[in-house]
């Protein structure tokens, strides 16, 4: 089998999978939503403030929904041995976690798709109006959270305090990632000049590359023990 | 003199301090069917994840063939079809979908024809739509078979198979190992059940405390004589 149609055949059977139980997408949508809205309480209406600080609201809510989301994924891997048998196939092991990790992407795109525009509404912020390069933040940013959520979810899926675990090993790595895409964003719902963001989605593009480089080079060593 | 089919040569396993194997030396030939026996946590689960790369030693060598496991590529472990107390199924999904999720991995060819076969031998077939979650502990154990069989291995791998099972599950179990073994399969089986990993092997092996304690042809031994060595091995 080749290494693509092994990455292939693992998201096919995730999104089968989520089609069919709805356990990941709708408790991170439930979870996005939930802390959107609640946050939009804080401010008053016209408040200036309110846009400096929307763009960490919604990386908040992305970031913490994805953490949700990372531990159930893996969890429907760890129950009843799967991914033993995903480490038994005569594949590379790399094409597993790649698999995973596109899966785990998509499922937070599709949150994202939807916790975007009730953002917008909800905050009165256009993110859009300057041009379309929050799109670029969104699909750099996910992927580095992607990566890199993925990984740490499989390493901390076999503890026993696997829900604190994932966060605590994640965050921290995942701070350039969330610093970037948050003052990207920030650009865009500040009307400034597109020009200046290029350096933030440069360090997320350097993030990204490193991240997925470094963690097809060790996977198979991670998962060994 | 040909190679042993696999050869384990000094090998060490170690977890932090706990040394789960300890200096084993064994080959096994093809077309044996070995039973391996041991006391809860004497290391035959480590063994068996040895034998299947799913770890590596922590000193010592396993060779297949003659090749060091760790010079073999990704498609060696083709060769393994593991059976363990866990079925390694997705329980969201039916046992059709299942199957050809591992047989597009595996590389079956004619996955339709080959999944109908096998559902047909252990008695699925018609439950084949089915999502796995509605399954009994025996029908999960059967589908079980059906996948680690997909790609008809050279080595059978189980590991406590006979764990939960019911008479028919067990029957059906047996029935496979049988065919297989007929087949000249390599059928390594770690088990608790003294009967009837004796009844099914042609050769015994005990583990105690990660040590290899005794390894014996069985037609060399009876049962009571087995069972009186087990008794003085692991006590």
């Amino acid at each position: 089998m080749t290494y693509l149609s092994t990455v292939a055949a693992i998201v096919r059977k995730d999104l089968l999978h989520e089609l069919k139980s709805r356990e990941i997408v709708v408790s991170m949508l439930l979870f996005s939503i939930l802390t959107v809205v609640v946050f939009s309480f804080i401010f008053e209406p016209g408040s200036e403030f309110k846009n400096r600080v929307v763009g960490g609201i919604l990386w908040m809510s992305v970031t913490f929904a994805g953490i949700l989301g990372l531990n159930k994924s893996m969890m429907s891997e760890v129950n009843g041995g799967n991914f033993s048998a995903l480490l038994l196939a005569p594949v590379d092991r790399s094409a597993i976690f790649f698999g995973k990790a596109i899966s785990n992407f998509m499922f937070m795109m599709i949150v994202q798709l939807i916790t975007v525009p009730l953002f917008i509404v909800l905050y009165n912020v256009n993110i859009f109006h300057t041009s379309f390069m929050p799109m670029t933040v969104f699909l750099m940013g996910t992927w580095g959270f992607a990566i890199l959520g993925t990984l740490f979810s499989i390493i901390s899926v076999n503890t026993r305090t696997r829900e604190v675990m994932l966060p605590l090993l994640l965050l921290p790595v995942m701070v350039p990632v969330i610093l970037a895409s948050v003052q990207a964003l920030n650009i865009y719902i500040l009307g400034l000049d597109v020009a200046e963001s290029y350096k933030w989605l440069k360090l997320l593009a350097v993030f990204d590359i490193i991240f997925t480089v470094v963690v097809f080079a060790v996977f198979d060593f991670i998962v060994e023990d | 003199m040909s190679e042993p089919l696999i050869k384990f040569s000094n090998v060490n396993k170690k977890y932090g301090h706990i040394h789960a194997l300890n200096d084993v030396s064994v080959s096994f030939d093809k077309g044996e069917f070995i039973s391996v026996f041991g006391p809860n946590g004497a290391g035959k689960s480590t063994f068996l994840k040895l034998l299947c790369t799913m770890t590596s030693p922590s000193s010592g060598d396993i060779f297949y063939e003659g090749t060091p496991l760790k010079k073999l590529k990704d498609d060696f472990r083709s060769r393994f079809g593991v059976i363990s107390h866990q079925p390694f199924l997705y329980s969201e999904l039916t046992a059709m979908e299942n199957l050809t999720f591992y047989a597009k991995l595996y590389g079956v060819q004619n996955i339709e024809d080959r999944i109908k076969e096998l559902l047909g031998k252990v008695e699925l077939y018609k439950r084949r739509n089915d999502k796995v979650r509605g399954y009994s502990r025996g029908m999960l154990q059967r589908l079980s078979i059906t996948r680690a069989l997909l790609h008809n291995p050279y080595i059978v791998v189980l590991d406590e198979p006979y764990t939960g099972l019911d008479t028919h599950a067990s029957d059906i179990l047996t029935k496979i190992l049988v065919e297989l073994f007929d087949n000249k399969h390599t059928i390594i089986m770690v088990t608790h059940n003294m009967k009837q990993g004796f009844d099914a092997s042609s050769r015994l092996a005990i583990i105690r405390r990660g040590k290899l304690v005794f390894d014996e042809k069985r037609d060399n031994v009876t049962l009571d004589e087995f069972e009186h060595v087990y008794t003085e091995a692991v006590s």
